[in-house]
């Protein structure tokens, strides 16, 4: 093949024009993902890509193969696949072999698609640069001295380096977003209770949620629709439409956007990410958009809210990391030293800090005064955000504050690292769906666009970023060859 | 609300059942004294009339009949155990007969 496909609709076409097989599709991109430089991926499985791919192209002889049909994907290793090895990037979960796949792979196999291998992550989602897996960081194909973002690094790493058509990933207060802003490609969060969360290893249960990173808006809305729809496995999916592409050449005339101020005031925004940002909102206006200045007063509390509850949530669900049914065991001298010794050498150091915090947060006296109080503070934003939605389509902000920062130089003081996640994290405390999008390179690295819309508005999300990206070439931006080589 | 010292990060690591090490105790004390105390500007948000959100879901409660269903065999989930005897898990004891009672 002269050259690999970027975007599904691309493969889709060539596989249907019989220019490529799904099994030549799939070695190429096994071949990719071998080769890469920037420790992406966690586990390649040749054999079972193989065999998808060979099944995807008896279906593509038949005529209604769906549009993921042969189409080769990169699996974030949180999502448990049945027979292949998932550890959360944890030591306590090394050589687990789940019993079952989560539902969002048994859509993706139902939909033809070829999962390639398992990607690489900050432990049980707990980072946003990457450097938190117990099996290394992951370098940016943009700049490898430089984080791809986080928590879903290697996801997004492997879709800009062109070592899988899209990915998935999952994002509790921007992991999906924020490494595909810093990794330049497309990276989307869906409504809170769209995506069934069955077989996905827990992290916080009331802000998780399973979403696409791809190289293009339509592919992100592909994926979406193969995801979205209700599960009864998990009590908390919602029946709504899913017809989510629709909208996608309705172009943005006439729709009113909201520029949040609170979103452009905090110090520590890089002023080449504003810059970006800005011409980003004065090509929307160009389209015919109405831009219209909002406030959303309450987030600057987010983080707080967010420290709060996030680690309250995890420190129950990773209480069944004991050592007893599956993963990792330390013998104690009886069973609770066996517990405490278990997990004192099985999880890293961020996620033992983000269990004592939600531990304490949840103990006898602190209750009321941290975690009702950061649920109440939920509340407040959810309710700006529902009243900000009376009177725009959607808002346009930063995803990140900063572009890709250099491996290690955030690494000892978890505030500053929790600050890149200001202002994705008020997104999943409010359950709203958010997109962030290639929109211009500042320092030679990639800026992220973040759209977000009211809950269930994909429709509306998709139809803001394919117009923008229809009158831009920002998403046409590669990684420089002999940096990502 | 009050600060976190290093008596009380080793108290709660022990309910959350964490060995950690001396110099995890000093270290996680400072980060999270910093953590905490950027969190006490929730106090700045008056909540008196605001009910707390556990879910930011439409939901109350789904129901569905209590039936049987097929679960895993227990095998497959038994193949995961770090040590088992028959079809148990097999753990220390956690009560031991006291030679006095």
């Amino acid at each position: 093949m002269r050259e690999l496909p970027r975007t599904i609709t691309e493969a889709a076409q060539k596989l249907r024009a019989h220019e490529v097989s799904a099994v030549e599709l799939a070695d190429a991109f096994l071949e990719a993902a071998a080769a890469d430089p920037n420790n992406a991926w966690l586990r390649l499985e040749p054999d079972h890509a193989r065999a998808q791919a060979a099944a995807a192209d008896a279906r593509l002889k038949i005529a209604d193969a769906p549009v993921l049909t042969g189409v080769p994907w990169a699996c974030k290793d949180i999502i448990g696949t049945k027979g292949i090895i998932t550890t959360a990037a944890s030591r306590i979960l090394e050589g687990y072999t789940p019993a079952y796949s989560a539902t969002v792979v048994v859509r993706l196999d139902e939909s033809g698609a070829v999962m390639l291998g398992k990607t690489n992550l900050d432990e049980f989602a707990m980072g946003s640069s990457n450097e938190n897996s117990a099996y290394g960081p992951v370098r940016n194909p943009w700049d490898p001295t430089r984080v791809p973002g986080g928590s879903s690094g290697g996801s997004a790493a492997a879709v800009a380096a062109g070592q899988a058509i899209f990915a998935l990933g999952t994002d509790t207060g921007g992991s999906i977003r924020q490494p595909g802003a810093l990794s330049g490609v497309v990276g989307m969060k869906p409504t809170y209770g769209r995506v069934p969360r069955y077989g996905v290893i827990a992290f916080a249960s009331s802000l998780d949620q399973v979403g696409p990173l791809t190289n293009s808006v339509e592919d992100a809305a592909i994926v979406c629709e193969a995801l979205f729809g209700i599960d009864p496995h998990d009590a908390t999916t919602i029946d709504r439409p899913v017809d989510v592409r629709r909208d996608l050449d309705a172009g943005v005339k006439g729709l009113r956007l909201g520029i949040p101020r609170e979103y452009f005031t905090p110090t520590g925004v890089e002023p080449g990410v504003t810059a970006a940002i800005r011409a980003a909102i004065a090509q929307f206006e160009k389209l015919g958009a109405e831009i219209v200045d909002v406030s959303l007063p309450s987030t600057d509390k987010g983080l707080a809210v967010y420290y709060i509850v996030q680690p309250s949530e995890a420190s129950a669900n990773l209480a069944r990391y004991d050592g007893v049914r599956y993963g990792l065991r330390v013998a104690g001298k009886d069973l609770v030293d066996t517990y405490r010794k278990t997990r004192g050498a099985g999880f890293g150091p961020e996620v033992k800090r983000r269990l004592i915090l939600g531990t304490y947060a949840l103990s006898a006296g602190y209750h009321d005064a941290y975690y009702v109080k950061a649920q109440k503070v939920r509340t407040v934003i959810k309710r700006e955000f529902d009243a900000v939605f009376e009177k725009v389509d959607a808002l346009i902000t930063p995803t990140s504050p900063t572009v890709a920062f250099p491996i290690g130089s955030k690494a000892n003081d978890p505030l500053q690292m929790y600050l890149n996640d200001v202002f994705t994290l008020p997104v999943n405390i409010a359950g709203l769906p958010g997109l962030s999008m290639p929109c211009g390179l500042s320092e030679g690295l990639p800026v992220g666009l973040q759209i977000i819309a009211n809950s269930y508005e994909e429709r509306m999300l998709f139809r803001v970023a394919a117009a923008f990206e229809a009158a831009t070439e920002h998403h046409r931006q590669r990684p420089m060859k002999d940096r990502a080589a | 609300m009050t600060t976190i010292d290093r008596a009380r990060v080793q108290h709660v690591a022990g309910l959350a059942r964490i060995a950690l090490t001396d110099d995890e105790l000093d270290r996680f004390t400072g980060q999270l004294q910093v953590i905490l105390a950027a969190i006490e500007q929730l106090n700045d948000v008056d909540t008196s009339a605001v009910p707390a959100s556990a879910s930011v879901l439409p939901l109350l409660n789904v129901m569905r009949e209590d039936e049987p269903r097929p679960s895993l065999p227990v095998e497959v989930v038994l193949a995961q155990a770090p040590d088992r005897e028959g079809d148990l898990f097999r753990v220390q004891a956690s009560l031991e007969e006291r030679p006095d009672a």
